[in-house]
């Protein structure tokens, strides 16, 4: 009798997940299918080149991606070496001081939980005002380089802590100077697993519209230099389908050349975390 | 000493001297890398002190209206905002998540779930904006033709539901797959259903995880600003129905920091505070949880 009930709620159970699951996902896709469907005719060659005209109604986005490439480099080139290092330090030389090690792993826990807009307030305070560099694309690439720097952090002390001990024995036995075992064989161990983070983090970085409004700015125009203003495709996106009546049909545009990124982005990534795998196992 | 002897005693002293310039720099890079979150709530603090000397604590819950340039700073509608769209929102996206990864992990034919997952990760990966534009375009008017105006605490709830729930389900089946394997041969062994395995073991088994990560997620949606701030309709209003429009404390400094000076600017960075302190106190609570139930287990 009880095994007959617990069958039929068996059962009950698997309809009721069926229908909810094939619900949801129908919607998701249906969404889904409903930005490629508006969006994806807009997208040509012309469309990613061309300036915007009538506040983005028409025209392209070349401008704008261009704003966002530099906004993403100076990120990059700002968070890749802090990152590394602070996990370097963490791995190679921080082994025995536990309490360092922990205040570093809290406050970096912290970072990764703040809001964006709360980044956006800080980059606006602290390098648009204080260090003087105003709305411009460095001081956007700065506080996104904040932002990411966690992630990178974390994915960078985990491919370094993942080098087999065998690795670490030989270095011990062969009586490597630290700086050398750190540039010649960590490293260029961990290299893949490192990329995989800072690619994940210039995706981030590359989704991010809040921190961004207030500290690299709205302006369209070509950038000139790294201390103009530039809006990234993120902006572009909020601005048109909310201040731009008619601006949709960009919208739409700009927001499947966004996704068509980001996928890019985490096709990469997925690849590069296996041959990371790979790699330590065969070591 | 012989000439090669002298080469190698300067190489060993090359690279001790070497060694220490790189554990100079490293530690310097801990310490910027570091400093971040420190820094953020300092100058938080700062510019917000000039409001907090100006009116008393009690004027920002017992003020009038939100006013700012005429001096009034009450900040409870936009609280409520913020409390009621996460509530909403993550009561949503909870269960249907929850659904989707038990659905996703026991009972989906392999292609699908195999389906199920790359969209999963590919709707985790789409940016806010997005969210918000799918709200503009297709949420919005939706709603509208129920009542309007549409851009309202509903739209704002289904599209923050919207966005965390393939972040749930991505956190509940990595919880899922934690198990450790006999729990589920005993499960076979005894002859269990797949539904009494998923209630009396597995159920059981994650649920702490489960929560924590629910946590965190709440901690996320607290500080979203795009999606919510494109389809709440903005109006500074405690919302007494699902249709009426509000607007959020994320949203409220992204709307009025373009023109904001003064009190008002220094009442922006206060509520930037508020949200900072309150999604850190998330992540601590959320962090400590992971960390019982890992010893649990």
């Amino acid at each position: 009798m009880s095994i007959e009930r617990s069958r039929i709620t068996d059962a009950a159970v698997a309809i009721f997940l069926w229908v909810v699951s094939s619900a949801i996902l129908l919607l998701v896709v249906s969404l889904l299918f409903n930005i490629l469907w508006h969006g994806l005719p807009h997208v040509s060659w012309s469309f990613l080149v061309d300036t915007p005209q009538e506040a983005g109604r028409s025209g392209g986005i070349g401008p704008i991606l261009v704003s966002s490439v530099l906004i993403l480099t100076v990120c990059v080139a700002f968070a890749v070496p802090l990152g590394v290092g602070t996990a370097a330090f963490l791995t190679e030389y921080c082994k025995f001081s536990q309490r360092t090690n922990r205040g570093i792993q809290g406050s970096l826990d912290i970072l990764s939980g703040v809001p964006s807009i709360v980044f956006g307030l800080f980059g606006n305070i602290f390098f648009c005002k204080i260090l003087g560099l105003g709305f411009s694309i460095l001081s956007g690439g700065l506080t996104l380089a904040c932002m990411v720097l966690p992630v990178i952090v974390r994915t960078s002390e985990m491919s370094l802590r993942g080098v087999s001990p065998e690795i670490r024995q030989a270095i011990e036995s062969l009586g490597l100077s630290k700086s050398g075992a750190l540039f010649h064989i960590l490293l260029p161990i961990a290299v893949p697993g490192i990329t995989a983070g800072v690619i994940l983090s210039v995706g981030r970085s590359l989704a991010e519209a809040a921190a961004l409004i207030f500290t690299s700015g709205y302006v369209d125009r070509m950038p000139s230099s790294l201390s103009d203003s530039g809006r990234a495709l993120a902006i572009h996106i909020y601005d048109l389908s909310m201040n731009v009546p008619g601006g949709d049909k960009n919208a739409y545009a700009s927001a499947v050349v966004l996704i068509a990124l980001l996928l890019a982005m985490s096709t990469l990534t997925r690849i590069l975390v296996r041959i990371t795998f790979q790699r330590t196992r065969i070591c | 000493m012989s000439a090669w002897e002298h080469r190698k005693v300067f190489a060993v002293v090359h690279t001790r001297s070497r060694d220490q310039w790189l554990s100079f720099l490293l530690s310097g890079a801990a310490l910027v890398a570091s400093s971040f979150s420190i820094l953020i709530f300092i100058f938080l603090l700062l510019e917000s002190w000039p409001v907090l000397r100006a009116t008393s604590v009690g004027s920002f819950f017992f003020d009038e209206s939100w006013h700012p340039t005429e001096g009034l700073f009450n900040l409870v509608p936009m609280i409520a905002g913020t409390i009621l769209v996460v509530f909403g929102a993550v009561a949503l996206a909870t269960p249907l998540g929850i659904c989707l990864a038990v659905f996703q992990q026991f009972y989906a034919p392999c292609a699908m779930g195999v389906f199920m997952r790359l969209t999963m990760e590919l709707l985790a990966g789409i940016p806010s904006v997005v969210y918000g534009l799918l709200g503009i375009v297709v949420l919005v008017p939706l709603i509208n033709q129920l009542q309007s105006p549409g851009a309202s605490l509903l739209a704002a709830m289904l599209t923050l539901a919207l966005m965390i729930l393939p972040m749930v389900v991505v956190i509940v089946e990595a919880d899922f797959q934690k198990i450790p394997r006999p729990y589920l041969l005993g499960a076979e062994a005894l002859g269990f259903t797949r539904w009494t395995t998923i209630k009396s073991i597995i159920f059981p088994a994650t649920s702490g995880g489960i929560f924590a990560g629910i946590i965190l997620q709440t901690g996320r949606a607290v500080g979203e600003t795009m999606a919510v701030m494109m389809v709440c309709g903005n109006i500074v209003q405690v919302p007494n129905s699902l249709f009426d429009p509000m607007r959020t404390l994320s949203a409220n400094i992204a709307l009025e920091m373009a023109y904001a000076t003064g009190n008002h600017r220094s009442a922006l960075f206060l509520s930037g505070l508020i949200l900072m302190t309150f999604v850190t106190l998330l992540v601590f609570v959320a962090g400590y949880l992971q960390r019982i139930y890992r010893r649990v287990d």
